[in-house]
């Protein structure tokens, strides 16, 4: 029997390569989980994501209900909905996983975040960073003669605004919090 | 509420979730446990020869009995040897309970003497795991263990356990009375979806049931109502390697297995059917081929109790999330009281081109010369046991295959193979830990050398144990599957796929205190079978087959379903360099 002109050296992808999605558009979807907060949550959360090849935008974590031991993770991931969907039954199937909200489709929800913004500088530079933080309602919450310490809340993208016009400016270091989210009225 | 120790709870508590037998391998981090099982009768433990054999033992009983198997290990190297059982068992949904000793509480992280991060290294492979670092929690642990791994889509699970906390004392709580936490997975369909189902399954020209292990999985009463549905429908049946005996062999609806190295009239009914009615299956590679070639005219009804396995791969037109009996017994309960619908006429013309494949006859080989066709091995073994009460394994690789195709099984449970994760070694362990759970029956694995080889230190544990496993390898001198993609896909450039240096299986058998038989005529293979079958005790039997025996049909990777190879004249290029990738 002859061999099947397989082109020598030909490479090796993953036997997934010929999958065909259901849909090619990448969404974005913010999850808030319930687990318990036990040892380990964290990393079996985390390891899903990186074992299966799927994305972490941005995770949050804390205990909410300290009787009960519960802790709420906020992910924000990016998928086709086909991927998205397989992430939330993924999730659902860890066991110390209670619950999985996709805030993105369960209806509007508020979303925000805290970042700390250094920016260093003198001058005009100084007083244009000083400026633009009154406009965006960043607090300066650390001065020196040389730098402020911005804190701001808000929606990612206004944090990635003001992050973008303190470039110029002399921007140092930023420290972001990660998305929180919930969502909106009293269900 | 009793005080006892750590050590005394795990006994105990094994004692009260029913556990008759454990299969371990002692350590300096496990022996509190191991005093405790010394000065016991209850639970049998059974002294495997490696760690993985342990588990692959434990998966072997489970499968056959339906309850959970438990296997017992050390910290460090016993921990990490489970690795391979575990993963296999979570690729099969198998439910087992691993135990294993850690390193004292107050040395976890200093890189102690045998420490491993064994919940961190098997956090990926078990369904889910639990470090105890208090006797006290450890009697609902070890409940919810259990509790855990046998219920929804069963797997493995695994306890680490410090060896202070063995020693320690603590308050013991019997299975009813501890917290057992929150996981409990819906069993019911939802009844609008059981009712669409139904409805597809009323008009449906060629329907046809697609099966898997999900169904051996739910237990005894899911192949029951498979069966009583399969007769009053007419409906055609097939079923993946995990789903064998789920429908009988002989059964007239039985059209075999499907996927890679499935049966013509399988893989062309879920190519041309209208319906596919998926119970209890994911829609494996192996299954599915080329997926946007994958059953184009279908619509397509999934049963499956974990969400994750619902629109994985292949979309479903009707998704039920449930346990495969529950959701057989309201669909079928449902359907009678719809009046019995089928589409007659349909269904007789669906038969009749089921009938035309069937004509193909994708199995036929010629028994000629004077070398055994590995094929006529496997339905000679057929031939001489079918009617015994007979359990089988196998290894992984052609002879697998082989066995899946020529051998006929009738119940569930009664085949236990390496599907998912597809692991050379699995079989000996496994039909050891079969033949502990069914000390009276006929337990063969069906191996190729190469896979054999590598648990074959079990001799000692069947021979100690007495345990009359029959170890029937077809031995080809090759590692045939990896041979034979080498022959279709590499330019018949056989890279290191040869079995070199083979021992004398039946000196092997006989240096074990076993019995060793080899078998090489035609001729001589039923009289060799049958000594094999009638000697009281583990046997080894060298069946020396032909070496360069390709296994069909086979569908190509990166395939259709219709673009089956059934024999050597089809393989001249068929495979191109896209399917080459796929494995
Ligand atoms: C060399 C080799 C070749 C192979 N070739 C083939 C081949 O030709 N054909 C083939 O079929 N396989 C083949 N396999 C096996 C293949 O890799 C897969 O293991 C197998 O097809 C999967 O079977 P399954 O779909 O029944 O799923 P399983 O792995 O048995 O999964 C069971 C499914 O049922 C669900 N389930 C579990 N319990 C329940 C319950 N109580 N109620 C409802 N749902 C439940 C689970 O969630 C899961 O989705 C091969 C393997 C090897 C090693
Ligand atoms: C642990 C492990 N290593 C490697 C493989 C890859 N593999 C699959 S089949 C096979 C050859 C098996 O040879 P043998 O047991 O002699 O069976 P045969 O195919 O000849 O029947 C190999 C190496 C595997 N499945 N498992």
């Amino acid at each position: 029997m002859s061999a099947l002109r397989i082109k020598k050296g030909s490479t090796s992808h993953s036997a997934y390569n010929l999958r065909p999605t259901f849909s090619d558009v990448q969404e974005r979807h913010t999850l808030a989980l319930l687990v318990e907060n036990e040892a380990g949550v964290l990393a079996r959360v985390i390891g899903l994501f990186s074992g299966r090849g799927y994305n972490i935008e941005s995770l949050t974590v804390a205990e909410v209900d300290h009787d009960n031991a519960l802790s709420r993770i906020t992910v924000v991931t990016v998928g086709t909905p086909q991927v998205i969907e397989q992430i939330k039954a993924q999730l659902g199937r860890i066991v110390p996983v209670r619950d999985v909200h996709d805030l993105t489709v369960e209806g509007p929800a508020v979303e925000r975040e805290l970042a700390l913004i250094k920016v260093s500088g003198a001058g005009d530079k100084r007083i244009e960073a000083l400026r633009l933080a009154e406009i965006f309602r960043a607090n300066v919450v650390d001065s020196t003669l040389e730098s402020f310490v911005f804190e701001m809340t808000g929606a990612s993208d206004k944090i990635d605004a003001f992050c973008e016009l303190m470039r110029p400016l002399g921007l140092q270091e930023i420290a972001r919090t990660g998305v929180a989210a919930m969502s909106r009225g009293s269900a | 509420m009793a005080n006892m120790t750590g050590a005394q709870m795990v006994v105990k508590a094994l004692k009260d979730q029913g556990v008759e037998v454990i299969f371990g391998y002692p350590g300096g981090a496990v022996l509190p446990i191991y005093d405790e099982i010394f000065q016991q009768n209850d639970i049998r433990h059974i002294l495997v020869r490696h760690e993985q054999a342990a588990v692959h033992a434990a998966e072997g009983y489970a499968r056959s009995t339906g309850k959970p198997g438990v296997a017992l290990v050390t910290s460090g190297p016993g921990a990490t040897n489970a690795v391979t059982g575990l993963t296999d068992a979570l690729m099969d949904s198998i439910p087992i309970v691993v135990l294993s000793g850690q390193v004292p509480t107050f040395m976890i992280g200093s890189d102690a003497f045998q420490e491993a991060d064994t919940v961190g290294i098997t956090r990926p492979c078990t369904k889910h795991n639990w470090l105890v670092k208090e006797t006290d929690a450890l009697a609902d642990t070890l409940h919810e263990a259990f509790h855990v791994c046998t219920n929804g889509r069963p797997g493995p699970v695994l306890v680490d356990i410090p060896k202070d906390v063995q020693f320690a004392s603590g308050t013991y709580k019997a299975p009813g009375k501890a917290d057992i936490g929150h996981y409990q997975p819906r069993l019911k369909g939802d009844p609008e979806a059981i009712e669409q189902m139904v409805a597809l399954m009323e008009t449906a020209e060629r329907p046809v049931f697609y099966t898997g292990g999900g169904v051996i999985n739910s237990g005894p009463a899911a192949s029951q109502l498979l069966r009583e549905f399969v007769a009053e429908t007419g409906f055609p049946i097939t079923s993946t390697l995990m789903g064998l005996g789920c429908y009988p062999a002989s059964g007239e609806a039985w059209l075999g297995m499907l996927g890679m190295h499935g049966l013509y009239e399988a893989n062309m009914a879920m190519h041309g059917c209208d319906l596919m009615i998926n119970i209890g299956a994911r829609f494996d590679d192996r299954i599915t081929g080329r997926l946007d070639a994958f059953s184009p005219e279908s619509k397509k009804i999934h049963v499956d109790i974990d969400p994750s396995s619902i629109n994985k791969v292949v979309k479903a037109d009707v998704p039920i999330l449930g346990d495969v009996a529950h959701v057989l017994e309201d669909a079928l309960r449902i359907w009678k009281s719809r009046g019995r619908k089928t589409n007659k006429e349909g269904l007789q013309k669906w038969w009749a081109q089921i009938e035309q494949w069937k004509q193909v006859e994708c199995l036929k080989f010629k028994q000629e010369g004077a070398v055994i066709k590995p094929q006529y091995a496997v339905q000679r073994l057929e031939e001489l046991t079918k009617g015994m009460d007979r359990y089988i394994s196998t290894e992984v690789g052609q002879h697998q295959m082989w066995a899946a195709q020529y051998l006929g099984f009738e119940d569930p449970n009664r085949w236990m193979t390496s599907g998912g994760l597809g692991t050379m070694g699995y079989g000996f362990p496994a039909s050891v830990g079969i033949q502990v759970a069914h000390p009276d029956a006929l337990v063969v694995n069906v191996a190729g050398e190469a896979s054999w080889l590598m648990n074959m230190q079990e001799m000692g544990t069947a021979v100690q144990y007495r345990l009359p496993v029959k170890q029937f390898i077809l031995n080809n001198e090759r590692l045939g599957m990896v041979r034979q993609w080498q022959e279709l896909l590499h330019g018949e450039r056989y890279s290191h796929s040869w079995s070199d240096a083979l021992p004398d299986f039946v000196k092997l058998a006989e240096a074990f205190g076993a019995k060793g038989i080899i078998c090489s005529d035609p001729n001589d293979l039923d009289d060799a079978i049958m000594e094999m079958i009638k000697h009281d005790g583990p046997v080894i039997f060298d069946c020396l087959v032909t070496k360069h025996e390709n296994c069909f049909p086979m569908i190509p990777s990166g395939k259709a379903h219709n673009e089956m190879l059934l024999g050597e004249a089809d393989t001249q290029g068929v495979i191109d360099a896209k399917g080459s990738v796929l494995v």
